[in-house]
């Protein structure tokens, strides 16, 4: 080992701090002192904006003196460099402290750059770069009505949104004659323009400011090129970054023409001993204005000073963002320069999207991409541009509407993507597993971890999988599990024809082994929505998911969250206090859901029946939020209250939740109804969404939120509420009826032949001559709906299984709460360990209980 | 080693599991029942992949040739015979004998395979 080197880092912005860090990670030993000119350590700029929108300057700081001091990182504020000597190796502040050091970094990164207008200087002219620029900005909007920003480019154009949030009548000029020039072409600066301009900002293009003069209604008055002139209160230049060198100069480094420290592919300087990163460095003529390629050579400097091996060697300037609420997204050759590149353009004019794709001359790779209005796209087309990968046929499909439903093809995606995050498994990593002799779903989890944490990309996976099977030739059979040779849509329709009412005797006639996790929960749900069945009958009881046994939901210590329906989110102030008396007798953790509903958490197996008993009694039902069922249809207040309802969404939503409550599906369904266009209940990311119109309802199907989110597609409009429920039967009994195992109705909808047309196809024109039929079957189920708790609370037999020990009253002793903001959460292991004599809730519990009996 | 009295026959769920209580430790106790012969078996109730006590929830079937439970928190499969994890084959629970005399189930509280960790 060598001596413990002295590290000197001069500057404390993102970069130097990511830097700070990865090194204290990697060399826990390493002296580290760190000079930072500003006030405070390190705090994000990128969402700098935040700060008038009520980010504090807390929640934007990336790191405190406190961590600093607990890492061993020595640290100066307010301090800022006065010389360098090299040959010394020393550094000199303004404040005469002297610092030695083995190896110097640079991370000065960049200032506003103030053009050299006359009139530029005077005391409401600001720059928005720093937090006290940020304080001076609001001292001065408090004092202006109107204010301007100089710089249509991104950091503009977020100085813009910064302006508007503090209520200004907001400018932007732009010297080129469209906004964000490097990032957009002529017509995505156009479009972009148009929708800022609709925000409340007025946007000046092609104007060149030549003095800003006393003004007439304002404080200023801005005199452009061409004659004209806008008066402001307030001036903001953003026009552009210009390295801090100037240090780097005085001490002799090698700056670039324009500035800038020239570095090498390992960012060093010309001296060795001095590293520079982020914005002031220069790298082959280039400086990288982003954040992303400034942590890359932090830790490329990181990597040179300890075990060495990573280097500089550019980065992706690609970059999406929303900018005052309009998203914007751009990719690599967005001006389609290369030699020979071909266009493909999508305009909406009435959404106001633009899509444009930059192709090679042979139509094969990506090389560009510009989205304005609309970025969903832009995932897949920088993997596209990053990975170099051959675009397919028609590539125009990458940029429009997914109207013929846009397959999830996993074998389309990069091998980098992400499958697991939890794990972070790459797709790459499950096909290295596959070469390595993996071919089935449990050897791959097992041998790579994907799936195992939440559980979550587990339909990807298995799709990924499939896909990267039947690539190598390997025939993919649709089977559920080695137990039965049949897809779930072909079981079901066993299960129907053959009238077969128990898990045995389908496994007798059709499948073979004992059964397992995959297909007995499957065949739970087929024979549930086929029939109806109470879930917990003795035959079907071994069948489900401890969800659905104990009809609750069990947490990671192994107990359970209750959830009462509260359909369409409406409840009386007197069920709420049953609720809340509930949770309190219980000792139960409360949260309010995402569906409008309450969960009470910290409930034990056996405390389960008295929690109910109460519930039911008070007149709540099973919310079945255990079940892959109905969860919630999620409604705004509506026209009965709401100034701007046009029908009484609350009434739709519980009329729509108490149908389909209960109902088994493939996968969870969620639903909500807005009760005019604003849509305040979310129902276009819903499986089922409805929103008001003045004649009727429009009905949005196949969207969710979640891993992969999907706006639902607009299906049919200005539905009277018979024809409404009319389709939602229909659809939902088909996708029922023809869906894979845990396949939301999205996935289910995007791998139909046909896609949506298809859909409408089958359930508005009824070409199949079905609809009869799943209305009919809906019917049925409707019909036969009983409350699974009522059923069970009324089940002596059912009742004996809600207790922890068969031959004992005692609790798990394995569950401890602690108490945490007044309320209970589950102990960590070592909190069990320290406190493994009180067990208070245990107490609490079995008094509870005590009184119930 | 001595056998235990845990519950009557009565209280084990075909095709499912209960837990019981013996000598302070949580045992899972499954009744499978895909024919007249009644076959039942008993692992330590302690996930120590999810670090819960949940196994007697889990559901139970086959994969391959062994007879397995699936952990309801994360889904691995543990081995009803040998306890060993299928996926993670160096984690293994506790496998405890058991029979079936006069109607009752019994238990017995030394181990049967000796590999599994106390833990």
């Amino acid at each position: 080992m060598q001596q413990t080197k002295q590290i000197l880092v001069i500057g404390n912005g993102m970069v130097g701090h990511h830097f700070v860090e990865q090194l204290r990670a990697k060399d826990p030993l390493v002296q580290i002192t760190v000079l930072c000119g500003e006030a405070q350590l390190a705090y994000d700029r990128v969402h700098l904006s935040g700060y008038f929108s009520g980010t504090s300057a807390e929640q934007l700081a990336l790191t405190t003196e406190e961590a600093y001091k607990a890492s061993g990182i020595q640290y100066r504020l307010n301090c800022w460099v006065e010389q360098i000597n090299r040959e010394q190796q020393l550094v000199v502040t303004s404040h005469g402290g002297q610092f030695y050091y083995d190896e110097l970094v640079f991370a000065t990164g960049s200032y506003a750059f103030v053009p050299p207008i006359p009139g530029n200087d005077q005391p409401h002219c600001l720059v928005y770069r720093t937090l006290q620029d940020l304080d001076a900005i609001a001292q001065s909007a408090a004092l202006s009505k109107v204010g301007v920003v100089i710089g249509g480019g991104l950091l503009g154009l977020e100085a813009a949104n910064a302006l508007k949030q503090l209520g200004l009548q907001t400018h932007v000029v732009e010297f080129a004659p469209q906004l964000m020039a490097v990032q957009l072409d002529q017509a995505g600066g156009q479009m972009l323009s148009q929708k800022i301009t609709e925000l409340g900002v007025q946007v000046h293009t092609g104007k060149a400011t030549q003095a800003i003069v006393a003004g007439a209604e304002c404080r200023y008055q801005l005199k452009f090129a061409d004659g004209e002139c806008l008066e402001a209160d307030l001036v903001l230049f953003s026009a552009g970054i210009r390295p801090y060198d100037q240090l780097a100069r005085s001490c002799g480094l090698a700056v670039g023409e324009r500035g800038g420290i020239v570095v090498n592919d390992q960012c060093q300087t010309s001296d060795p001993h001095i590293y520079a990163i982020g914005e002031c460095a220069l790298w082959q003529q280039k400086i990288f204005g982003l954040v992303a390629p400034g942590y890359q050579m932090a830790r490329v400097v990181v990597s040179q000073l300890t075990a060495g091996g990573l280097s500089f060697s550019g980065a992706d300037m690609s970059t999406k963002l929303k900018l005052l609420g309009v998203e914007v997204g751009s990719i690599g050759d967005a001006h389609a320069r290369t030699p020979g590149a071909l266009s493909y353009v999508f305009t909406d004019p009435r959404a106001q999207v633009y899509k444009k794709m930059v192709v090679s001359k042979d139509g094969k790779r990506l090389l560009g991409a510009v989205l304005v209005g609309d970025t969903s796209n832009y995932d897949s087309l920088l993997q596209y541009a990053l990975n170099d990968m051959l675009l397919p046929k028609q590539p125009e499909q990458l940029i429009l509407p997914a109207t013929s439903g846009a397959p999830l093809a996993a074998l389309t995606l990069p091998n980098s993507a992400t499958i697991c995050s939890c794990h972070n498994v790459a797709k790459s990593d499950i096909v290295a597993a596959m070469d390595g002799g993996s071919c089935d779903l449990a050897g791959i989890k097992s041998c790579t971890k994907a799936s195992t944490g939440c559980g979550g990309c587990t339909a990807l996976l298995k799709s990924v999988v499939d896909d990267e099977l039947k690539s190598r030739g390997v025939e993919v059979k649709n089977h559920l599990c080695e137990h039965f040779a049949y897809s779930r849509q072909e079981l079901l329709h066993l299960v129907q024809v053959g009238g077969i009412k128990t898990f045995a005797e389908l496994l007798s006639r059709h499948g073979q082994g004992l059964g397992c996790d995959i297909c007995k929960p499957t065949v739970g749900s087929i024979l549930a929505s086929s029939w109806n069945d109470y879930v917990l009958k003795k035959p079907h009881v071994g069948l489900q998911d401890t969800n659905d046994t104990f009809l609750a939901n069990m947490q990671k210590d192994g107990s359970y969250s209750v959830v009462p329906r509260i359909a369409g989110g409406e409840i009386t102030a007197e069920k709420l206090l049953v609720i809340g008396q509930v949770a309190l007798d219980f000792n139960l953790y409360t949260k309010i859901t995402g569906g409008q509903r309450i969960d009470l958490f910290g409930a034990r197996l056996e405390q389960l029946p008295a929690i109910w008993q109460r519930l039911v009694d008070a007149g709540f039902e099973t919310g079945h939020a255990y079940g892959k069922s109905l969860r919630t249809v999620k409604s705004c207040v509506g026209s009965t209250w709401c100034r701007y309802g046009v029908q009484d969404s609350v009434g739709q939503a519980i009329a729509i939740e108490n149908r389909y409550k209960g109902l088994r599906a493939p996968h969870k369904i969620k639903m909500a109804v807005s009760g005019c266009t604003r849509e305040c209940a979310e129902a276009q990311s819903k499986d089922i969404g409805i929103i008001a119109t003045e004649n009727g309802w429009n009905l949005y199907v196949c969207g969710n939120g979640g891993m992969r989110p999907r706006h639902a597609d607009l299906f049919a409009t200005d539905l009277d509420t018979d024809t409404l429920i009319r389709y939602i039967d229909r659809i939902l009994m088909l996708y029922i009826r023809t869906a894979d195992r845990l396949q939301r109705t999205s996935v289910w909808m995007e791998k139909l032949d046909g896609g949506l047309d298809y859909l409408r196809k089958v359930i508005i024109d009824d070409e199949l001559g079905l609809a009869a039929e799943l209305e009919n079957q809906m019917a049925a189920l409707v019909n036969t709906y009983a409350c699974e708790w009522k059923a069970t609370l009324d089940d002596p037999q059912a009742l004996k299984r809600f207790r922890q020990f068969v031959n004992s009253p005692d609790a798990d002793e394995n569950i401890v709460f602690v108490e945490e903001r007044a309320q209970i959460r589950p102990a960590t292991a070592e909190e069990k360990r320290q406190w493994q004599q009180q067990i208070p809730v245990t107490e609490i519990a079995v008094k509870a209980l005590a009184e119930e009996n | 080693m001595a056998w235990a009295d845990i519950c009557a026959f009565e209280d084990l769920v075909e095709n499912s599991g209960i837990c019981a209580l013996l000598n302070g430790q949580q045992v899972a106790v499954f009744l499978l029942a895909p024919s007249d012969e009644p076959q039942v078996y008993a692992v330590g109730n302690y996930d120590p992949l999810g670090n819960a006590n949940v196994l007697s929830r889990g559901i139970l079937g086959s994969i391959g040739e062994q007879i397995v439970v699936a952990s309801p928190l994360y889904k691995q499969h543990f081995s009803l015979t040998t306890g060993q994890c299928l996926e993670q084959p160096d984690v293994v629970i506790p496998v405890y004998r058991v029979k079936l005399q006069q109607g009752r189930v019994w238990l017995n509280a030394g181990q049967q395979n000796q590999q599994a960790s106390a833990a």
